[in-house]
């Protein structure tokens, strides 16, 4: 109604001698007409959203390819996604990044840079904007599974430097095992690749495991499913 | 330029007081458990236990700070600058009560869930999906009241603060719908329908619009109403807030891009983020040189006006992280500052500097007005001027050191290219900036609890004001 008026308005302008003396700009108009005003607002702020997200969706190299040798990614396991929901719900990645950028010093400290393929099946993404921890991209296998217990019970006895909290807690949290198959579930729903069997072990494959534990396997497997190609350009 | 309309006595004057008391409560509130977890990071110990952790926290102090303060300075400002540049009383009073109701039953939802651990994971959009329903309602009822009220208005134009205001909250539907969609577990559990690269996107999107449109083009349409005002000038030029307007509408959306600069996302979408982050610069600083200008030939006020003082400096740091913010984005200072302090000192300068400030000034600008009477303390506002900038500089000061600091340590590399430091190194290098910065934010959270105090005296003398009125 409101930007059919202005455009009415522009077009009669412009054709009519008369009336394009006395012309009114579009600006003029939309402060005398709300609707117009909130209608232009809209379109205006809706552009970049346009386009910088939806071709994400569509160019084909927003994911990277990866060949059969070096493509092993998969969904988490259910005791990982447990231990993911934990990381999440304790804020980690507020303090802790999982995205390596393709820099000198990153890949000596943390190894390669990280690829998208890598949080294709994260809900929500875990990337991270701030380091006052390091990055956990590629902390799978880097340390042992005791030296994970004991650094989330008690972080400062393992590195004094460190301000992390203590996380002694998880070993006295049972995780609720009548979840996971839901949670399982869920994520199937948007696309995370789970199987009926997935869903049938699921409640098995956590029972009895605490909140440790199922933190230690989600940290143990980050960053471990891609085989990397010396020296090949995986972002083109 | 803006239209003074005679005194209505319809006016909702309750609505703006009740706002504008919860935003000083929550201005405490925010800062409190920010300079908690300041304290936190300079000393581990203070993580009490599970309920008080730093990653429990943190989302409530963002929370706090954004959506609770500023949302309900937003709200007060907008319910009391519509009434009056339109010149008709609020479209409707009981939809203006459920909308403070709503928002503070958000509020304290946000205070249990945080606290709980129970968070979509998702930076500034972490409350669950129940409240983001309950939001998603209450901001409706916010906009369709502001706009109705707009419609009933008695004069011909609608005043350039009001422009801002819907900006802000189009663009704020927009986002949070579109962000905040997830598939629900349980009622406190729920996981983002995008993944990886696309929840990156999209979640940035989002995150940079928290702050160019509920951060900047709400607190912008503060300042063409306030600073005007209180100046007791027309605004410097119209023409300039059209293309500060526009440019602001047109521009900001495409920031988002610019916080993800050589991650996994393709690089032109970050490339064209930061080329639009620069060209940003034009329009914010046409809008910081609009609103110092109004003041051109009233410069002696600042001598004795604190209020305005608030004011002009939140301009001055509007300008300056306006101009921060692009070179930030920029692929090679980003490489450098990305993941460190400086982001933390940038966003800073932003959220006390500008933001912060300009609320402050029109919150003090409104209690005297609202109550009708004068303001109990003079000097204590100016005393809270003080103490805030020097908070606010100390505490954005540390952190551009510990964040250069920080990221020149990451990348040292010795002769044979050897990493210099360990990461334990450069978080024993960050602590006495740490330690600088609680003491900061300290310094605003005690300019904040004077400012509660100025405040509540004020009121109180109003009141007995009256009752010495009734008995005379």
């Amino acid at each position: 109604m409101g930007l059919r008026r202005i455009i009415g308005n522009i077009l009669d302008r412009s054709i009519d001698p008369q009336k394009r003396r006395e012309r009114k700009s579009l600006q003029e108009s939309m402060e005398q007409n709300v609707m117009g005003m909130i209608i232009m607002i809209a379109i205006v702020v809706s552009i970049a959203g346009i386009v910088e997200i939806v071709p994400l969706y569509y160019l084909d190299n927003t994911i990277e390819k990866l060949t059969k040798e070096e493509d092993s990614i998969r969904p988490y396991t259910a005791l990982e996604q447990e231990g993911r929901d934990v990381y999440i719900r304790e804020g980690c990645y507020l303090c802790h990044s999982q995205m390596i950028r393709p820099f000198r010093d990153e890949k000596e400290r943390y190894g390669h840079y990280s690829l998208a393929a890598e949080s294709k099946y994260d809900h929500p993404f875990q990337w991270g904007s701030k380091r006052t921890g390091p990055d956990l991209a590629r902390v799978g296998g880097k340390y042992s599974n005791d030296w994970q217990v004991q650094h989330l019970r008690a972080p400062r006895s393992l590195v004094p430097e460190s301000v992390m909290p203590n996380y002694a807690f998880f070993e006295d949290n049972i995780i609720d095992d009548t979840l996971t198959e839901r949670k399982l579930r869920a994520l199937a729903m948007v696309g995370v690749p789970y199987t009926e069997a997935d869903f049938a072990g699921a409640a098995a494959a956590v029972r009895g495991k605490t909140e440790m534990d199922a933190m230690v396997a989600y940290l143990q497997v980050l960053g471990t499913m891609v085989k990397f190609e010396e020296g090949k350009d995986y972002r083109e | 330029m803006v239209e003074s309309t005679p005194e209505n006595p319809n006016y909702n004057i309750t609505i703006v007081k009740a706002f504008a008391l919860c935003a000083v409560v929550y201005l405490i509130v925010g800062s409190l458990v920010g300079d908690l977890i300041a304290w936190q990071l300079s000393f581990p110990a203070l993580n009490f236990n599970e309920y008080l952790s730093f990653g429990r926290l943190r989302p409530l102090h963002t929370n706090a700070v954004i959506f609770a303060f500023g949302g309900c300075t937003l709200m007060a400002t907008a319910f009391y600058i519509v009434q009056r540049t339109c010149g008709v009383p609020l479209w409707s009073n009981k939809m203006a009560w459920f909308t403070f109701w709503g928002w503070n039953l958000i509020i304290v939802s946000a205070v249990i869930s945080f606290p709980m651990g129970w968070t979509s994971g998702k930076e500034y959009a972490e409350l669950e999906w129940p409240i983001d329903i309950l939001i998603a309602v209450v901001w409706l009822s916010y906009m369709f009241n502001f706009i109705m009220t707009i419609v009933n208005r008695k004069v011909s134009h609608i005043y350039v603060a009001n422009w801002f205001f819907l900006g802000m909250m189009i663009m704020i539907t927009y986002l949070h719908v579109v962000n905040s969609l997830a598939v629900p577990v349980t009622l406190t559990h729920s996981y983002s329908i995008y993944s990886g690269v696309h929840d990156a996107m999209i979640q940035w999107w989002w995150g940079h619009n928290a702050v160019g449109f509920f951060l900047t083009a709400g607190f912008l349409g503060i300042m063409y109403y306030f600073i005007p005002k209180q100046a007791d000038m027309p605004i410097y030029s119209y023409r300039l807030s059209v293309l500060h307007f526009w440019a602001l509408m047109f521009g900001y959306v495409w920031l988002g891009a610019h916080h993800l600069q050589y991650t996994a996302l393709p690089d032109w979408a970050g490339s064209l983020g930061a080329a639009v982050s620069l060209a940003m610069i034009i329009p914010s600083w046409g809008g910081a040189v609009n609103g110092l200008m109004t003041l051109s030939g009233a410069w002696h006020k600042l001598r004795d006006d604190y209020v305005l003082r608030f004011m002009v400096v939140s301009l001055a740091f509007y300008a300056m992280s306006t101009f921060e913010g692009p070179v930030m984005s920029l692929k090679t200072v980003n490489a450098l500052s990305h993941y460190t302090d400086w982001t933390i000192g940038h966003v800073h300068s932003g959220a006390l500097g500008w933001v912060a400030m300009v609320s402050i000034g029109a919150i003090y600008h409104l209690v005297p007005r609202l109550w009708k009477t004068e303001i109990h303390s003079v000097s204590l506002v100016n005393t809270h001027f003080w103490i805030h900038t020097i908070g606010t500089v100390i505490y954005v000061c540390a952190m551009w050191v510990s964040g250069l600091m920080q990221g020149l340590m990451w990348r040292a590399t010795d002769d044979y290219g050897n990493l210099v430091y360990t990461f334990a190194e450069t978080v024993v290098a960050m602590h006495p900036y740490y330690v600088l910065r609680s003491v900061g934010g300290f310094l605003v959270l005690i300019g904040a609890l004077i400012m509660l105090y100025n405040v509540v005296m004020t009121i109180k003398a109003n009141g007995q004001s009256k009752t010495a009125a009734a008995q005379v």
